[in-house]
């Protein structure tokens, strides 16, 4: 195992996973979306939903490739670059993907042809159990992914015999002490992401002035998640913080930047940690609030960096930026739900621009925020891959400094080309808006929304562009 | 680990993996071998309508497809993780090549309609990534049956191990197959030029494919000592020479349907090709994972582990080839008019 290509082969899963992230987060809650407005167009026959239900399963058909796409190299890194992983760590976490692959992968993967493709091949319940079987699939997903990473963090039901690890009790491993918590606060997280894109995209079309029919849906939608999710988010990260204080106190005392165990703990909102030096310059903080906030009694003490070697501690800055990141920007989502909630409940959250501006541009907030906390968590549980059993220096593949090199490089093109430009397409998508609904005019005359010329004219255009020459 | 000293569970629970394993990889080459066959072919098609015709016959079916193989790789993590935590490294470079050939093609299914009228470049990565993912299953499978370089328990070899005459060879096989299937696929499911051009195509990457086949049978038994052992001593010749002569059969039956008007019999015959090539490799390379070091049961998972996920495997694998089916089902049949991306 060479050290130099130890930097390496940790960037280059960390930047593939944290792009991957992105794309998984955005489909669990675009596809239980998309979902949801098919079985309010089917109930109620809006044909708005109907627009809807295509316009965003377009959006989710293009984020949903690239979280394909993006994901299978990550499973194929546990062997090309962290051969060790696999070897020690292989018997209980490679059943949990596995798991993974059979009731999550293959379920979305097969029923998004139907849901994307048949339209008109099947029934429309059938269409509609297609949708929904595809979100479900992305949250079964979640459910198997979260708990092997959640072992990671807080092994349980294992043994460990020369050097491996062995599975005792599956029950224990899968239900592992954090993944309750972990588990809730992801899927929390993403579909308050997406609600937020949704409403910024509803808020959007309402400012120029385009489908409002469509926008006031989305944005009534959108809200609704956003004014629930974001406070709810709050108290997940809370317990989930509790829950991370009693398994892995390092990582917190990393998180809130508290060196030395002298007392009752501050709560530091801002300062700049430094690792060498132990200690945190330029604190800005409320005396013993950590305490309080953490013990709930204000003589609590609160776990310190300098409880254990300095080898044992994660890279303090990198864990205590990202939490205030991801909090901030926490703190800014209930903001946008409350006062959105609040103009809604006065009748005017539609006429509102400054409202309407600031939703509009809020929409990438939640992918910074999920980054964010996962750069926290995993950054905060080194040096150790899986806590307190293999660390990730020693989880390495005898592979070159020079081979994880070029693979680095050739990862890092690939992703910021085509990522960024499918970013690109899903904006495109967006600001095509959603015109016409197929290719055959729909059912109900009114429901081709107040410019019959120009839906007349995207509708054609769609056919021809469809047949075999253009 | 001989297989001779191992009873009970000890021996069958690794072999019945390993066969779990083997079934995944075979149904990956199968299924995405049509999907790559389709990007292979794109250059032989220019025009903008065929293309927009042979993305739109996989569309429903490309990402279940591609799910193989992730069931594939992560079937040997899981069950056999040594075996995974050498092969991986030692194939470390065309797998990462793969895997990135692998995203562009994969975006290419929707960027390619988002991006219209400027889809050219999409056209690019479809038929390159298509054809980079086909060449470098080849060069691991060949770099495979090679062998790879152990010692205490890991890969000793260097990066480029794989890279012999041999592995190009099954690289190159490997691509024009997956473009026979691809052929047939689109004879199966488009019609007038679209179809009569596919089958123009057909004829020579059969005879091509059929020439590789040939090609590996005879290479393998010369390179390999153990190989020819397996093949040509008594009785294993009785036993297996069924398989050479049942492959020359069903070549001749695909070459009448690719010649002929029937629209299925060509594509079913070149699957089942592809299907008894892969038998044959598995016969040969039987019972090692690691080449020609470390057996399926020196590299099985533990029991707890094995048993936990065949169970899972036994009752969720039958609902996933169900809802496979039907899916193809739905999708049964000649393209229609205004079907796929739009």
């Amino acid at each position: 195992m060479e050290p130099d290509a130890l930097p390496l082969a940790r960037l280059q899963f960390a930047f593939t996973i944290a792009v991957h992230i992105i794309f998984p987060a955005f489909s669990i809650g675009s596809s239980a979306f998309v979902a949801t407005l098919l079985v309010l167009w089917r109930q109620t026959g809006k044909e708005h939903f109907h627009r809807l239900a295509r316009f965003w399963t377009k959006i989710f058909a293009v984020s949903f490739a690239m979280g394909v796409v993006s994901g299978i190299p990550l499973s194929y890194q546990f062997g090309t670059n962290w051969s060790r992983f696999s070897e020690v760590l292989g018997n209980v976490v490679g059943p949990l993907i596995g798991y993974e692959v059979l009731t999550a992968f293959f379920l979305e993967a097969t029923f998004l042809g139907v849901m994307l493709f048949g339209w008109k091949r099947v029934p429309p319940w059938l269409h509609v159990t297609a949708a929904v079987l595809v979100a479900f699939g992305t949250t079964i997903s979640g459910f198997w992914i979260l708990s092997a990473n959640s072992w990671m963090h807080t092994p349980a039901g294992h043994v460990i015999r020369e050097g491996i690890v062995y599975p005792v009790d599956w029950w224990a491993i899968v239900f592992n002490p954090s993944f309750p918590y972990r588990f809730a606060h992801m899927m929390s997280a993403a579909y308050l992401t997406t609600s937020v894109v949704v409403l910024a995209v509803g808020a959007r079309y309402l400012l120029a002035g385009t489908y409002q029919t469509e926008a006031k849906t989305m944005m009534r939608m959108g809200l609704g998640m956003v004014a629930i999710l974001a406070p709810l988010q709050l108290v997940l990260g809370d317990l989930h913080g509790l829950n991370t204080l009693k398994h892995q106190p390092i990582k917190v005392a990393a998180m809130e930047g508290h060196w030395e165990d002298d007392g009752p703990a501050d709560l530091v909102l801002f300062g700049v940690p430094d690792q060498k030096a132990e200690k945190t310059h330029a604190e800005i903080s409320i005396p013993g609030a950590a305490s309080i906030l953490l013990t709930h009694s204000t003589t609590g003490r609160v776990p310190a960096l300098k409880d254990v070697p300095p080898d044992q501690r994660p890279p303090v800055a990198n864990v205590f930026y990202a939490f205030r990141i991801m909090v901030g920007i926490g703190l800014l989502l209930i903001l946008l739900g409350a006062v959105g909630a609040y103009l809604w409940w006065r009748g005017r959250v539609f006429d509102t621009r400054w409202y309407l501006r600031f939703a509009g541009h809020a929409w990438p907030l939640g992918f910074i925020a999920i980054l964010a906390g996962w750069v926290t968590t995993e950054t905060g549980r080194q040096p150790w891959v899986a806590h307190g059993i293999l660390r990730t220096a020693d989880a390495l593949s005898p592979v070159s400094a020079a081979t994880v090199a070029t693979s680095l490089i050739a990862f890092a093109v690939t992703y910021f080309t085509v990522f960024s430009i499918g970013v690109y397409y899903i904006r495109k998508l967006i600001r095509h808006g959603p015109k016409g609904s197929a290719v055959e005019p729909p059912k109900q005359e009114h429901g081709l929304g107040n410019r019959p010329l120009a839906n007349a004219q995207e509708t054609t255009r769609e056919a021809r562009s469809t047949g075999p020459a253009a | 680990m001989t297989p001779d000293t191992l009873t009970g569970t000890a021996f069958w629970l690794p072999l019945i993996s390993a066969g779990i394993v083997a079934i995944a990889v075979a149904m990956y080459v199968v299924l995405d071998g049509f999907d790559l066959g389709i990007g292979i072919l794109f250059p032989f098609f220019p025009k903008e309508a065929d293309r927009d015709r042979m993305m739109n016959s996989v569309a429903p079916f490309w990402d279940g497809n591609e799910t193989w193989l992730v069931l594939g790789g992560n079937g040997l993590f899981v069950a056999f993780p040594l075996a995974y935590a050498i092969v991986m490294p030692a194939l470390y470079v065309p797998l990462i090549a793969m895997l990135l050939a692998l995203v562009f093609r994969g975006v290419a299914f929707e960027f390619r309609w988002v991006a219209k009228p400027h889809h050219r470049k999409w056209d690019i990565a479809f038929a390159a990534g298509s054809t980079v993912a086909a060449l470098c299953q080849g060069l691991m499978l060949g770099g495979l049956i090679d062998g790879l370089r152990v010692a205490q328990g890991e890969f000793a070899g260097g990066p480029f191990d794989w890279l012999t005459p041999f592995s190009v060879m099954c690289g190159l096989g490997l691509v024009v197959g997956y473009a026979l299937i691809g052929a047939c696929w689109i004879v199966m499911k488009t019609t007038h030029d679209l179809e009569r051009k596919a089958r123009a195509f057909a004829q020579p990457l059969l005879i091509a494919l059929a020439a590789f086949i040939l090609l590996v049978s005879v290479w393998t038994p010369l390179e390999y000592q153990r190989v020819a052992d397996r093949w040509f001593s008594m009785p294993n010749l009785l036993y297996l020479s069924p398989l050479p002569i049942l492959t020359a059969a069903l070549v001749v039956i695909c070459w009448r349907g690719v010649r002929g008007t029937h629209t299925t019999a060509a594509f079913y015959s070149a699957v089942a090709v592809f299907v008894l090539a892969f038998v044959g490799l598995a016969i040969s390379s039987y019972p090692y994972l690691v080449p020609w070091e470390l057996t399926l049961w020196d590299t099985a998972a533990s029991p707890e582990s094995q048993k936990f996920i065949l169970i899972g495997t036994a009752i969720l694998l039958p609902f996933i080839i169900g809802y496979t089916v039907f899916v193809y089902y739905t999708f049964r049949g000649k393209l229609r008019e205004g079907e796929g991306y739009h």
